[in-house]
C-alpha cells in the first residue's frame, strides 16, 4: 500500500495558503445537478431529546463527504435516516433518486453501510462473513465465489479466510467490514466512524482505501470525530450538538474562520504560558503539545500576539513560525463561536 | 428465496459452532426427561365420564347420580359400546368409563353381589387412583342402602385400566416432556437470537439490506425447526430406551402435528424478540412464559383438577393442546380425526402469533 499523500496536519508545516493542495487526493466533482443525496431540514428526536435538528446535506456523485462532530452529536442518527433505518421526525431525503421515506428499499438496495460497530459475526469466519453478506445483497450463487475470493485478496487476507472474525485485531476487522458493506458494489457507501478505535497506521491505509473506492466512482458519506480526516474529503458537514454549523470544502472552512497560527516553543513554564495567552481576547485558542503551544488568532499576526501577551511575563520562547491552519484550528474556533453566541443569547436582558 | 438461505444457513452455522447452546439443545431434553420421570401424583377432580349402562335400571341410573354427587366424575355422555368407549379416550374427550352389565340390578337385589366396571384412561395414571378409588368407596355405600339382603360384598367395582396397565408415571410423563422442551428452546433460541444480533449490533446491518421482513424473520427460524425436529426424536428415543415409552400411533402425523406447534412457538419467539433489547431480556421473557406452561398444560398437574378459571387460560397456550396430540398419538394411537379439533386451536394461536410477530417485526430501528 502507498504512503498517503496527505500529512497528517501536526507533521505538516506548510503556511495555510497551501491548503487547497489537500484535495488533490482525488479532484472533487463539481456538477451541482448530480445529487446523489438531498437531505432538507432532517431533524429527529427520542423522546424530549432532539438528537438531529433541521439537517440538510447535499452529496454529489463521486465525492467523499465527511460528517464531523464530536460523540453523541449526532452523526449516526443523521446516517441511518438517510440509509431508511430511522424515520425523520421531519425532514425528508432523496437518496440514489429515490425518497428514503416513500421507497426506503429501493434505497437499501442501493447503498453500503458500514455501522459504526462493524456489523461481523465474530462466531463466523472471514469468508462466511463475506459470503453471508454477499448472500443477503443478493449477488448470485454464480459469481458468490469468485466475487469473495477476489475481495479476500484484495483486502489481503487471504491466509486467514478460515479465521474467526471475532479474532481478527481491530484493523483487520475495520477492512473486513468495508469489504462487507461494499461486496455488491453499491454506488453510495456510507461509513460510520470507521476508523474509531484503530491505529494511526490503519487509518491511514483505511483512507487510500476510501479514495481508491471513490476514484473507482462510488460516493462515499463518512462520518469521523478525528478533525485530521476531514482534510482527505472533498466536502464536509460539521454537526454540533445535533444541527449542521458549517459546511463546505475543507478549504472554504478554514478560510471562513480567518484563523492564523503559529507555534511556540516554551522550554519552562509552558502551562503558565498557555494559561496567560488563553486569558487574552484576541487569541483563539491554545493547544499544548508537550512544550510545544500552537496558537490561534483571528485576523491578525499571531507572532505579533504572542509577543505582546509573553514579554511582559518574562516567559522565555522560541518561535517556530506560522503554521498551516488546519480544519481542527477552525471547528474549535467555531465551537467557541457558537458556545459564545449561546450564553449570550441565555444571559438576561440588562 | 436466495437470501432467506443465506442467513438459514449462516444461522446453521453460527448454532453449529456455539458449544454451550449445543450442549443444551442435546442435554435438557435428557435431563428433563430423567428428572420428571417420577411427577407429582394428585388428587384429580372432575374426571369426563361416559356411561355405558347396558342394565337401563333405577340401581344403575342412582349409582351414576350418586357418582356425580362426589364431584370427581363429570359425566359427558352415554356410550353403547366399548368401540365408543375407545374413540372418546383417543380423542381425550373422556377419562373414565362405568359399565353395567346387563343384570346389574338384579345382582344386586337378589343379593348375589354386582359388579361394575370402571375403564379408565391409564396414560395419565393421575386419574387412575382417584377414578378406582373414589368408585370402590362409594360401591361399599351405595351397595349397602341399595341391596335387599345385605352380603358383603354387595357390590364390587372392576377396575380396567386401558395404556398403561401397569400404571408407569414416566410412559405418562415422557410425551409430554416433548411439549415442554420444544415450548422452552423454540421460544428461548429464537427470541435470543435476534436479541444477540441486536445487541451486537449486526441487526443495523441486516436491516438495511434489501432483504425482506419475511426472508429474514423464515431464514432465521428455518434451522430452529429442524433443531425442534431433532430434539423430539432424541425424547423419543430416550424415553424408549430408557422408561420403555411405547409409541402406538402414527409417526408422521406426530411430525406433522410438531409442524404447527413448533410454528407456533417460533412465531412467539419473534415476538418476545421484537420486545427484549437484550439476550438476558429474551430469556427472562422466555422463562417467564415456560411458567404457566408447565403449571397450566396438563404437564405438571392433571388438567381435569384444575379450577375452572386455569383450565380457560391454559386453552390459549399452545403446549395444552399439542400435550393432548402428542399423548395421543403415542400411547393411545389417535388418528388424524381424534386430534383436529386440538389442531385447529394450536392453529388458531399459530396464526396470531404469526400476525402479532409480523406487525411488530419491522426493519426499523427505534
Ligand atoms: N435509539 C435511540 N434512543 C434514544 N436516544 C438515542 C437513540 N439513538 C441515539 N440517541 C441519542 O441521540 C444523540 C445522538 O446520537 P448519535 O448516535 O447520532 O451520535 P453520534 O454523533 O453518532 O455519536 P458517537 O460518536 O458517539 O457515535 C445521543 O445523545 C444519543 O444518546
Ligand atoms: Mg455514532
Amino acid at each position: 500500500m502507498s504512503a498517503p499523500q496527505t500529512d497528517g496536519p501536526r507533521a505538516s508545516a506548510a503556511p495555510r495558503q497551501d491548503v487547497q493542495a489537500l484535495a488533490r487526493d482525488a479532484q472533487a466533482p463539481t456538477a451541482d445537478t448530480d445529487l446523489v443525496i438531498d437531505a432538507r431540514h432532517l431533524s429527529r428526536s427520542f423522546g424530549s431529546l432532539q438528537a438531529v435538528r433541521d439537517v440538510s446535506l447535499d452529496v454529489r456523485r463521486g465525492e467523499i463527504y465527511g460528517v464531523l462532530g464530536a460523540n453523541g452529536a449526532g452523526k449516526s442518527t443523521t446516517l441511518r435516516m438517510l440509509c431508511g433505518l430511522l424515520d425523520p421526525s421531519s425532514g425528508s431525503a432523496t437518496v440514489v433518486g429515490y425518497d428514503v421515506a416513500k421507497h426506503p428499499e429501493e434505497v437499501k438496495a442501493r447503498i453500503g453501510y458500514m455501522t459504526q460497530r462493524f456489523s461481523l459475526y465474530e462466531d463466523l469466519t472471514v469468508t462466511e462473513n463475506l459470503r453471508f453478506y454477499a448472500g443477503i445483497y443478493g449477488v448470485p450463487r454464480r459469481t458468490r465465489r469468485a466475487r469473495v475470493d477476489g475481495v479476500i485478496e484484495r483486502i489481503g487476507l487471504g491466509d486467514r479466510r478460515k479465521q474467526l472474525a471475532g479474532t481478527l485485531s481491530g484493523g483487520w476487522k475495520q477492512r473486513l467490514a468495508l469489504a462487507c458493506s461494499t461486496i455488491h458494489e453499491p454506488p453510495l457507501l456510507f461509513l460510520d466512524e470507521p476508523t474509531a478505535g484503530v491505529d494511526p497506521l490503519s487509518r491511514r491505509s483505511f483512507w487510500d482505501q476510501i479514495h481508491r473506492i471513490a476514484s473507482e466512482g462510488t460516493t462515499v458519506v463518512v462520518t469521523t470525530h478525528y478533525m485530521d480526516e476531514a482534510e482527505r474529503c472533498h466536502r464536509l458537514s460539521f454537526i454540533f450538538r445535533g444541527a449542521v454549523l458549517e459546511a463546505g470544502t475543507p478549504q472554504e472552512v478554514v478560510a471562513r474562520r480567518h484563523l492564523r497560527v503559529v507555534e511556540l516553543d516554551v522550554p519552562h513554564g509552558a502551562r503558565g504560558a498557555a494559561d496567560a495567552l488563553r486569558d487574552d481576547p484576541r487569541v483563539e485558542e491554545v493547544a499544548p503539545f508537550g512544550s510545544r503551544l500552537r496558537v490561534a488568532v483571528r485576523d491578525r499576526d499571531p507572532g505579533e500576539v504572542a509577543r505582546h501577551v509573553l514579554d511582559p511575563l518574562g516567559v522565555a520562547y522560541e518561535n517556530c513560525g506560522e503554521q498551516r491552519t488546519t480544519v481542527e484550528d477552525a471547528f474549535v474556533a467555531l465551537v467557541h463561536e457558537d458556545e459564545r453566541a449561546h450564553t449570550r443569547s441565555q444571559e438576561p436582558a440588562p | 428465496m436466495n437470501r432467506m438461505l443465506a442467513i438459514a444457513d449462516k444461522e446453521l452455522r453460527q448454532v453449529s459452532r456455539d458449544r454451550m447452546t449445543l450442549a443444551m439443545m442435546v442435554v435438557l431434553p435428557v435431563m428433563q426427561l430423567l428428572l420428571f420421570g417420577y411427577a407429582i401424583n394428585n388428587d384429580v377432580r372432575h374426571m369426563p365420564t361416559l356411561v355405558l349402562d347396558d342394565d337401563r335400571s333405577a340401581a344403575s341410573r342412582d349409582f351414576v347420580r350418586s357418582m356425580e354427587v362426589t364431584g370427581y366424575y363429570d359425566v359427558v355422555g352415554h356410550a353403547r359400546s366399548y368401540g365408543e368407549v375407545e374413540r372418546a379416550f383417543r380423542a381425550g374427550s373422556a377419562k373414565v368409563a362405568v359399565v353395567f352389565a346387563r343384570g346389574f340390578a338384579e345382582d344386586l337385589l337378589s343379593g348375589r353381589g354386582a359388579t361394575l366396571q370402571v375403564i379408565v384412561d391409564g396414560s395419565d395414571p393421575q386419574t387412575v387412583a382417584s377414578a378406582t378409588n373414589t368408585a370402590s368407596g362409594l360401591a361399599a355405600e351405595r351397595g349397602a342402602s341399595l341391596s335387599l339382603r345385605p352380603v358383603v360384598p354387595p357390590m364390587r367395582v372392576e377396575p380396567t385400566i386401558w395404556y398403561n396397565p401397569e400404571l408407569r408415571t414416566s410412559i405418562f410423563v415422557v410425551p409430554g416432556i416433548i411439549g415442554v422442551i420444544l415450548t422452552m428452546t423454540m421460544v428461548m433460541f429464537t427470541s435470543m437470537a435476534i436479541a444477540r444480533e441486536r445487541e451486537r449490533g449486526t441487526l443495523e446491518a441486516l436491516i438495511v439490506s434489501p432483504v425482506r421482513s419475511v426472508e429474514l424473520m423464515v431464514g432465521k427460524l428455518l434451522p430452529y425447526v429442524a433443531v425442534g425436529y431433532v430434539q423430539i426424536t432424541l425424547i423419543l428415543i430416550a424415553g424408549h430406551l430408557v422408561f420403555d415409552v411405547p409409541f402406538r400411533g402414527s409417526l408422521p402425523l406426530l411430525y406433522a402435528m410438531s409442524f404447527v406447534f413448533i410454528a407456533a412457538n417460533l412465531a412467539l419467539g419473534l415476538v418476545f424478540s421484537t420486545l427484549a433489547k437484550t439476550q438476558q431480556q429474551a430469556m427472562q421473557m422466555s422463562f417467564f412464559f415456560l411458567l404457566p406452561n408447565i403449571l397450566l398444560s396438563g404437564f405438571a398437574f392433571p388438567w381435569e383438577g384444575m379450577p375452572r378459571p386455569a383450565q380457560w387460560l391454559s386453552e390459549v397456550l399452545p403446549l395444552t393442546h399439542y400435550l393432548r396430540i402428542v399423548r395421543g398419538i403415542t400411547l393411545k394411537g389417535s388418528e388424524l380425526t381424534d386430534v383436529v379439533r386440538e389442531l385447529g386451536w394450536m392453529s388458531v394461536i399459530l396464526v396470531f402469533f404469526v400476525t402479532l410477530a409480523s406487525l411488530r417485526f419491522q426493519k426499523k430501528l427505534g
